[in-house]
């Protein structure tokens, strides 16, 4: 299996996500947008950084090329997709998973370490997880409040779509462990099929022990999880 | 054909927090000015040429429902004039 992380032109995790992927064990290549989806890609990333200078909306001008349209066919046939931080913007901006990621209520770029709450364990990316269960992962956003009007919103809560909410230590729910205002502390989400996820903290960054937490790896595995259940 | 340009205003939903906004509007007010509120906006003057201005909106509108807007938190309006 290969998971194909594809850089855009401003991506800028694409290393390290492809680093934290093999140091898993999983395989990973980066793919420049240009090039298209490798027919054999198991999986697909959309890394973290800023693609096209968040020119317009952070994430919209790369859900607008090509390779997106490629990659939304691979999702609708099961191939596992997971957008992180810029790839979670692309991801909402092409569709792929409702709702949108916009400026944080500070108005300024945050750069810290959060707290989420695993809610919905039954997924490829938290099955490695129990429900409930508190994970650490850095965030660094400028533009992260996710925002759903009423009737997304609640579709997502009602069919189990919400992946992850910012929260306390303890996996308290609050609005003081809320770092950019999302709606209902929301960090992460699902698409239209539980192999297609987005969040705005970075797994690839609490995967490699000489970073200080591995809290992330176990979403990364999500890549393996999603291919054995299909 | 005829040369038209289209005016897209595309706005923040009503409900919808604009953190810049407000920090605008403390910007004003701590240089001493007195306002109510503050609303920003997104404009984008597009030239094109078109058989008719209903043709030019046409087109114009598909482009902020594509591209320029997003539908989940935003409004947007097309105005088409003469170039």
């Amino acid at each position: 299996m290969t998971v194909a992380v594809v850089q855009f032109g401003g991506s800028n995790c694409d290393r390290d996500s492809v680093r934290a992927l093999s140091h898993l064990g999983i395989d990973a290549e980066r793919v420049w947008y240009e090039d298209g989806l490798p027919a054999d890609a198991t999986g697909v990333m959309l890394p973290g950084g800023f693609s096209y200078g968040d020119y317009l909306r952070a994430g919209v001008m790369a859900a607008r090329t090509p390779i997106v349209e490629e990659i939304r066919d691979a999702a609708s046939e099961g191939v596992p997709v997971l957008g992180v931080c810029n790839g979670a913007q692309i991801g909402c901006e092409a569709g792929l998973t409702p709702g949108a990621f916009t400026i944080n209520e500070s108005a300024r770029f945050q750069c810290e370490r959060v707290h989420v709450r695993v809610e919905n364990a039954d997924t490829p990316w938290t099955r490695a997880y129990d429900e409930g269960a508190v994970l650490e992962l850095p965030i660094a956003h400028g533009e992260g409040r996710f925002e759903a009007d009423d009737d997304t919103y609640d579709r997502l809560v009602d069919e189990d779509r919400i992946l992850l909410r910012y929260c306390d230590a303890d996996g308290a729910v609050t609005d003081a462990a809320n770092p950019n205002g999302s709606r209902g502390n929301v960090a992460g989400i699902l698409g239209d099929r539980d192999t297609v996820a987005v969040m705005m903290p970075h797994p690839e960054r609490a995967t490699l022990p000489d970073l200080d937490g591995t809290d992330g790896a176990g979403v990364l595995r999500g890549f393996e999880a999603a291919l054995a259940t299909r | 054909m005829t040369a038209y340009t289209a005016t897209v205003t595309v706005r923040l939903k009503r409900g919808v927090l604009d953190p810049e906004a407000e920090t605008t509007q403390r910007a004003l007010e701590r240089l001493g000015f007195e306002l109510d509120d503050l609303r920003s906006a997104d404009r984008f003057e597009i030239d094109l040429d078109a058989e008719s201005a209903a043709a030019a909106e046409d087109r114009v509108d598909e482009m902020a429902e594509r591209l320029l807007a997003n539908p989940t938190i935003h409004d947007y309006e097309v105005e088409v004039a003469d170039r």
